[in-house]
């Protein structure tokens, strides 16, 4: 393999002045655009998550002319609606200590120190205005007896700062974001256009100027041009295949864009989160998150011998391995999440695991059932354990649960800078689809927080600083650079359905997630990366040979959605390892196997890797270039992670 | 296990369609539903042929995304679950299963079992939220709402516009969806303000998007997979009733 060039391009745009007034400080200096000349801009939106409808609502109350687009049916459906946990907001409701730093440094160390400090500060910073928003619109969170608002500890956090709505906090909050866009479009600010893929960013003289869009209903291929592209189209585990994301969930957006020249960065932090329900055969086709709360009462373990054919509950302890609390014992089972991951995967690939499938560990609550009683498991878990039930057909209060790790969320995106713009002029990117907030690694309840601070209350401000120098520019779609993308888009249209071959678009997926999963999932090394290096490009190869897309372009294609997303999918597993092999350290959520403590703690190398690495497309074949923006801390200091 | 599978197909909204029988041999019953019909599909794109379009997109029963009659039954057989969550253990080896879109005038076909659902769109756009610009909002904990309250608020807020209530009615009505989002605004003190002119504009909308009237079968609720109680119809109504009678009518929004 090539070695990646090296080059610094990059300017982060973060202001001057203390960490504590920067965002105020900015905001005062950013330019505005007089109210009566809003209406003169153009904004496109594509995603309708918490970052999107938030972002195109917010923007419409404003007075721009917003165009939003989403694939699913409705924007009602985005992802973020299944978001369980919660949303943290640094509120101190529980006088308990919390405060914008102490909100601000959790997530900076949860990150593994390779997040923007600036960055995070602000999104700490606007995190209680987020809350009073959603209240505002009427957002049901759970509330005490005194009818104020209650508060949960959650991903080892050790204040209560996150805000619930039962398991639904996602659903919630993202239905109070749509009514707000549905306000809008009612008042003709905002267009909406569901059932719309974006499949190119149109670029002209440098700048993002609109995207082509295929309808999914009808397949014709529209142009749409505006000032500003904004992108909040969500993250990209599913390259795995097997994810807890929705089916839709894609990269293609992001993708499109980057080979338009939008740097994507930290492409191989992925999160992968620990207590997911086995698959259980190869029909297989998503996988299901069960709370990490579930880790507070249960406890992990798996029978010493891996031939062991008891029923669990006829297994005596002293044949129980409980791993976890062996290995950590002031933390035990609640270990963060990659290090509870990495452990049940060792355990899993010795020959220990459990199931018909020999593919998960036990989450046992007989002893908290025991202690607490059946009720009080009950009341807490209640939910959990039915839809546990429903999914495996097992009754959790009798037999112990089985689980195991599975792809969750992705810290990488596309590259931004403080104002949340790529280094493409006029392109924006929010939410899980841009790098900037959570490092190697997020904490729970840090994702809804993040997609509504950027649409809510970061993006309005820095767009107008942007649109000011286009008062009164036209936004034509009858130019060059909009026809060549449009016949770009219709000839990979095409291409997939002329080759007319044998094999699915789901079952080149399969094959592929299985390969990111073994070299770039849980643990990395540089010999299985490489070897990932070889085996995507030949799986690529024969999927542009051998893929049977049916039907055609002129009407509802569902599988023809799918071929472009694992298009996309291959170039991006492939970039995964790239960066992964490139990083020669191991932090947060991206474990290299040969950068450990001798305890089997990731080992950071912060002289070397302090460092956000942004790739550069140069071309289908092409070596990306390696572009790097060196992180700098001030405000915290950079500390080791121990669980003992 | 063996199924025989009689599937609505129709290539297009203006296409006729008809039901087409399906043998599906060998189902994992820990599969799911939808599990099945992904295996069918491949089988159907290897042979040839054009797979069968149905929407879904979480798989956890959350996003609303799919659905669709199941022997008659929304969603099918299990109470308060969606097809996503629904697994073939819940039939039997020899079962004859017969699957048709959602059926109603607001919901025109798209293809197979795929429904154009963005009337609920429309009736949420007619005053389905509270008018709170980004920025503008006071203090979260300046108003403490009693739990029970916040708590039945949520639970007409948990549906999920899957549209299996306009399916299972026999008069295709929307009142329950509607109803729900009328209850879960209207009951909190931030809502207040807009009760009158969210509850006549978000009826008014329901009425003109061509949903039938409702006539408390009932069905939806027994249906619904959130299970959404039919007592958030009669919150509206009577919230719509009121301000009719005061001579309230739909707000007309307008851009800033």
């Amino acid at each position: 393999m090539e070695s990646p060039n090296v080059s610094g391009v990059l300017d982060s745009k973060i202001p001057a002045g203390p960490l504590e007034s920067k965002w105020e400080d900015h905001k005062g200096h950013l330019r505005l655009v007089n109210p009566n000349n809003k209406r003169k801009f153009t904004i496109i939106v594509v995603g309708s998550g918490l970052a999107g409808a938030s972002a195109a609502a917010s923007f419409g109350e404003l007075g721009y002319k917003v165009k939003c687009f989403c694939f699913q049916d409705s924007p009602r459906r985005a992802h973020s609606i299944a978001a369980q946990g919660g949303i943290n907001a640094a509120k101190n409701y529980h006088n308990d200590g919390d405060s914008v730093f102490r909100l601000f440094y959790d997530t900076v160390k949860g990150g593994d120190f390779r997040s923007r400090e600036a960055n995070v500060y602000r999104l700490a910073e606007v995190s209680v205005q987020i809350i009073d928003q959603c209240v505002a619109q009427g957002v049901p969170f759970a509330r005490e007896y005194g009818g104020l608002l209650d508060n949960r500890s959650f991903g080892g956090a050790q204040v209560s700062r996150t805000f619930y709505a039962r398991g639904q906090t996602g659903q919630q909050l993202l239905l109070g974001a749509y009514q707000a866009l549905c306000r809008q479009i009612d008042a003709g600010t905002v267009t909406m256009f569901p059932r719309h893929e974006m499949l190119d960013l149109v670029v002209e003289n440098g700048r993002a100027v609109g995207i082509i869009t295929r309808n999914l209903v009808t397949g014709a291929l529209d142009r749409h041009a505006a000032h500003a592209v904004v992108l909040a189209t969500g993250g990209y585990s599913n390259v795995y295949y097997l994810s807890t994301n929705a089916k839709g969930s894609n990269v293609t957006a992001a993708w499109r864009a980057h080979k338009r020249g939008a740097f994507f960065a930290n492409a191989c932090y992925t999160q992968i989160h620990p207590t997911c329900i086995p698959a259980s055969g190869d029909y297989q086709s998503k996988l299901t998150l069960m709370s990490e709360s579930l880790r507070n009462d249960g406890r992990i373990w798996v029978p010493k011998n891996p031939d062991d054919k008891r029923s669990p509950d006829q297994i005596p302890d002293a044949d129980r391995d409980y791993y976890l609390e062996r290995k950590y014992p002031s933390f035990g089972n609640l270990v963060p999440r990659d290090v509870a991951a990495r452990n049940a995967k060792s355990v899993v690939d010795e020959g220990k695991g459990v199931g018909p499938q020999k593919n998960g560990v036990y989450l046992d609550f007989a002893d908290s059932i025991r202690r607490l009683g059946r009720k009080t498991i009950e009341e807490r878990y209640g939910n959990l354990f039915e839809m546990y039930d429903k999914i495996t057909g097992e009754n959790p209060y009798v037999v112990p649960m089985r689980i195991y790790p599975a792809p969750h969320y992705t810290m990488g995106g596309l590259w931004v800078d403080y104002n949340l713009m790529s280094n493409v002029p006029g392109l924006f990117v929010l939410g899980e689809a841009n790098f900037s907030d959570h490092g190697a690694n997020r904490l729970g309840a840090s994702a809804l927080m993040q997609g509504l601070a950027d649409g809510y209350f970061v993006i309005p401000y820095t767009i107008g600083d942007y649109l000011a120098d286009f008062l009164n520019a036209k936004t034509p779609t009858d130019t060059d650079a909009f026809a060549a993308a449009e016949a770009e888009v219709r000839a990979g249209v095409d291409r997939f359905l002329k080759i007319q071959g044998k094999r699915t678009a789901d079952s080149y997926h399969r094959e592929l997630g299985r390969i990111v999963w073994d070299y770039c999932g849980i643990a990395r090394t540089a010999e299985g990366l490489r070897k990932a290096l070889e085996l995507i490009p030949a799986l690529r190869e024969d999927f542009w040979q051998n893929l049977r897309i049916p039907g055609g372009s002129a009407a509802v294609n569902q599988e023809l959605e799918k071929a472009g997303r694992v298009a996309d999918y291959f170039d991006l597993g492939e970039l995964m390892c790239r960066d992964a092999l490139d990083r020669e350290e191991s932090c947060g959520g991206h474990l290299r196997e040969e950068y450990q403590t001798p305890e089997g703690e990731a080992l950071r190398n912060d002289e070397k890797y302090s460092y956000v690495a942004a790739w550069e497309h140069n071309g289908a074949g092409k070596a990306p270039t390696l572009h790097k923006e060196p992180l700098a801390f001030e405000a915290v200091k950079l500390t080791q992670r121990s669980y003992k | 296990m063996n199924l025989t599978l009689h599937i609505w197909r129709q290539g297009g909204p203006d296409q006729p369609g008809r039901m087409v029988r399906y043998d599906v041999k060998d189902v994992n019953e820990h599969s799911s539903f939808l599990e099945m019909l992904d295996v069918l599909n491949q089988q159907l794109i290897e042979k040839g042929d054009d797979p069968i379009a149905f929407d879904h997109d979480c798989r956890e029963g959350i996003c609303g995304s799919c659905g669709f009659v199941i022997n008659g039954e929304a969603h099918g057989p299990l109470p308060k679950t969606t097809v996503c969550q629904l697994h073939m253990r819940h039939f039997k080896s020899g079962d004859t299963l017969h699957l048709e879109p959602w059926r109603s005038r607001a919901f025109p076909v798209l293809k197979d079992l795929m429904v154009n659902r963005s009337a609920f769109d429309r009736i949420i756009q007619a005053g389905g939220y509270i008018s709170v610009s980004t920025g503008s909002a006071p203090e979260a904990n300046l108003t403490p709402i009693p739990k029970p309250l916040a708590d039945r608020a949520f639970e007409a807020a948990e549906c999920i516009g899957c549209g299996a209530c306009v399916a299972q009615c026999p008069n295709g009505a929307a009142n329950l969806f509607t109803g729900a989002k009328v209850a879960h605004l209207n009951l909190l003190p931030q809502g207040q303000a807009e009760r009158e002119t969210r509850a006549v504009g978000m009826v008014e909308q329901m009425e003109q998007e061509g949903f039938g009237s409702c006539s408390n079968f009932a069905e939806c609720e027994a249906v619904c997979p959130k299970g959404i109680s039919i007592d958030n119809i009669a919150r509206m109504n009577r919230d719509y009733l009121k301000a009719k009678l005061q001579g309230v009518n739909r707000l007309v929004v307008v851009g800033a």
